[in-house]
């Protein structure tokens, strides 16, 4: 009865079965709905919201896509349409000439181009899938054991995050000249594999995963590393996969810097960017260059954009 | 307990000592991670800290010098305080809103099909993906009238000359604000939207049983809950984002821009660490900021715990 009197309503104190009804009857009604509605799988969503939200995402998508249009419209013009003062973003007569062009001067450099093909594939994805696999090593007993320095460690990861690399990178490159791996791909491989920002986004997907699946496991004889590979990984693809993008995005930029020093061991991204260097009779290749650097992150992102969205295995995980 | 009191005076670190061994297995796959992080993370960051009481030209051997750059910073130099201002002006507002953004659009994303999802993820992060990106708002900024906005602005009779818009003080900031806000659309923004796909979508169909009605009770209610911990991941990238810009502003505005209008901290350390060559005084500007950046996410952390609540 107190209960009745403080909602300030009429409600009659319910007996168990009651409610057990009441429970029944909605979950009926829900179910009629979700018939009703048969093949969306969405609840909750009215018109006017979807109305409102996907006109929001068409105004806002257009200035997005603003970099993607100006790229691919720059590598088809031809050199006087790129020059033509006001510019213009829509290219009125494509052609190919920016590629061939590309190509031609490409041939000239006296490292041949497979070799920057080469060091740019060895740079990215060995920093990529190192460092997925050792900050994902590290996330796991982060998340899931307890140990004394647990906090402290994952502290010091979140910390290192907000120190500004630019002073850091003069300490840094004593560091990797010390070690005596100065010009050489592991002195941009292996700073790549220690980022912060890896480790704390596994450990925050790892942390979302229920116990009860590693102690099923562990009940039936599974080690700690056996878990990791078979139960921890799989369940947190999206999270590996985004990482990877970051990753791949962050190698794939690096041009080298005061680490390489010797022409072949130089990234392809290097040998471009010499490329667009070159001056105004260059600006057909530059474009072509720049359209080349954006696009081969672009394809990396929508393989595993895609295999992150098309998951879903996660129903009926959680507890 | 009856050990214990057999056995009152046993050492402290014997017990320290057992639950390392316990947990061996936890440091183990811990180390590969944690030997590189200290050598070329925990490492430099120690040197830098120490590089910012020393006067240090890159050329001679850092020479100690106490707490002189700090005093300097603080309370002689000016256009510091410029930059510090321009950067909690962008951390106030970038920070929240494009935090915001980041959510918002990732969660809309979320209500297509796979396939359309990915498309619509592509183009919103294109300004992130697209290398240089911002190089699009040369075309939109330029200062004559062949400048896009330049043009609609005359054109529509709002304004009767070309404005120069990096080169005017009161537009620097303001232009600098809408530029990074629309570049955010990042790191939070990816993590956002693998984080939704973790979400257990019988937890929807339960919370529309037990009565939550529309779409924004189920975000409030059921989606940011499960997702705190993306939620917090996003929001220490926002931080470490929004009190670092120097990028757009040197590329749109220069460095220094007109009267340091469009100048942050991290011009202002790349003034010092890569112009004038002084590292102890820009190690000392990396100090200050990476304290500032330490208190924000202090206090956001404690923000996000009130989530679903």
């Amino acid at each position: 009865m107190m209960k009745a009197i403080f909602h300030g309503r009429e409600k009659e104190e319910l007996t168990p079965e009651q409610e057990a009804e009441l429970r029944r009857a909605r979950i009926e009604k829900m179910q009629r709905k979700m018939k009703h509605k048969s093949g969306k799988k969405k609840l909750n969503r009215s018109k006017a919201g979807n109305a409102l939200l996907f006109f929001l995402m068409g105004i806002c998508g257009v200035f997005m896509a603003l970099p993607l249009v100006m790229i691919i419209n720059n590598t088809l013009k031809p050199l006087d349409e790129l020059y033509q003062f006001p510019p213009r973003i829509f290219v009125r007569n494509p052609t190919l000439s920016n590629f061939s062009d590309l190509f031609v001067l490409m041939n000239e450099s006296w490292v041949p181009l497979s070799r920057y093909v080469l060091n740019t594939i060895i740079i990215t994805l060995g920093g990529m899938i190192g460092h997925v696999v050792i900050a994902s090593l590290a996330a796991y007993p982060l998340a899931k054991h307890k140990f004394p320095g647990r906090n402290i460690l994952f502290s010091m990861v979140v910390l290192s995050m907000m120190f500004s690399w630019t002073v850091t990178q003069i300490p840094q490159y004593l560091i990797i000249s010390w070690l005596g791996i100065n010009n050489t791909h592991a002195a941009l491989i292996l700073p790549a594999w220690s980022f912060g920002m890896g480790l704390y986004l596994m450990k925050q997907f790892m942390e979302q995963l229920p116990d009860s699946i590693m102690e099923s496991a562990r009940l039936q004889g599974a080690n700690e590393w056996q878990i990791f590979w078979k139960i921890i990984m799989p369940n947190v693809k999206p999270a590996w996969l985004t990482l990877a993008i970051f990753q791949f995005q962050q190698m794939w930029g690096n041009t080298g810097g005061m680490f390489l020093r010797s022409e072949e061991l130089k990234p392809l991204q290097y040998a471009l960017q010499q490329i667009t260097a070159g001056g105004v009779s260059r600006a057909g290749a530059a474009a072509a260059v720049t359209f080349i650097i954006a696009a081969i992150p672009i394809t990396f992102f929508l393989i595993c954009q895609s295999s992150i969205l098309e998951t879903m295995t996660t129903s009926g995980m959680k507890d | 307990m009856s050990q214990t009191v057999i056995n009152p005076k046993k050492p402290q670190d014997f017990t320290l000592r057992h639950e390392i061994w316990k947990n061996r297995a936890s440091y183990f796959l811990m180390a590969p991670y944690f030997i590189l992080f200290f050598l070329f993370t925990v490492l430099p960051v120690l040197m830098s800290v120490y590089l910012s009481f020393t006067y240090f030209n890159m050329l001679e051997m850092p020479r100690w010098v106490g707490w002189q750059n700090y005093i300097k910073l603080l309370l002689e130099d000016d256009i510091f305080i410029i930059s510090l201002r321009n950067t909690l002006l962008f951390a106030v507002i970038t920070g929240p809103v494009s935090y915001l953004l980041c959510l918002i659009f990732a969660w809309i994303i979320n209500e297509f099909t796979p396939k359309v999802r990915t498309i619509l993820t592509l183009i919103f992060y294109a300004p992130s993906i697209c290398g240089n990106a911002y190089m699009v708002w040369n075309l939109i900024l330029t200062g004559d009238r062949y400048g896009y906005l330049n043009g609609i602005l005359l054109r529509l009779d709002l304004i009767n000359q070309p404005i120069l818009w990096m080169q005017t003080e009161r537009y620097i900031m303001p232009v600098l604000i809408v530029v990074q806000l629309w570049l955010s659309l990042g790191t939070g923004f990816l993590s956002f939207i693998a984080g939704l796909q973790t979400v257990d979508k019988g937890m929807y169909e339960a919370a529309a049983i037990d009565g939550v009605k529309n779409r924004w009770q189920e975000l409030w209610f059921v989606t940011l809950p499960a997702m705190k911990p993306q939620l917090m991941f996003g929001a220490v990238m926002q931080i470490t984002q929004s009190f670092a810009v120097a990028d757009i502003s040197i590329y749109l505005a220069g460095n220094p821009s007109v009267n340091y209008a469009g100048a942050t901290i991290v011009t202002h350390l790349l003034d010092y660490g890569s112009t004038r060559l002084d590292m102890g005084y820009a190690s000392a500007i990396a100090t200050i900021l990476f304290l500032l950046m330490v208190g924000t996410n202090k206090l956001v952390q404690r923000l996000l715990r009130r989530v679903g609540e």
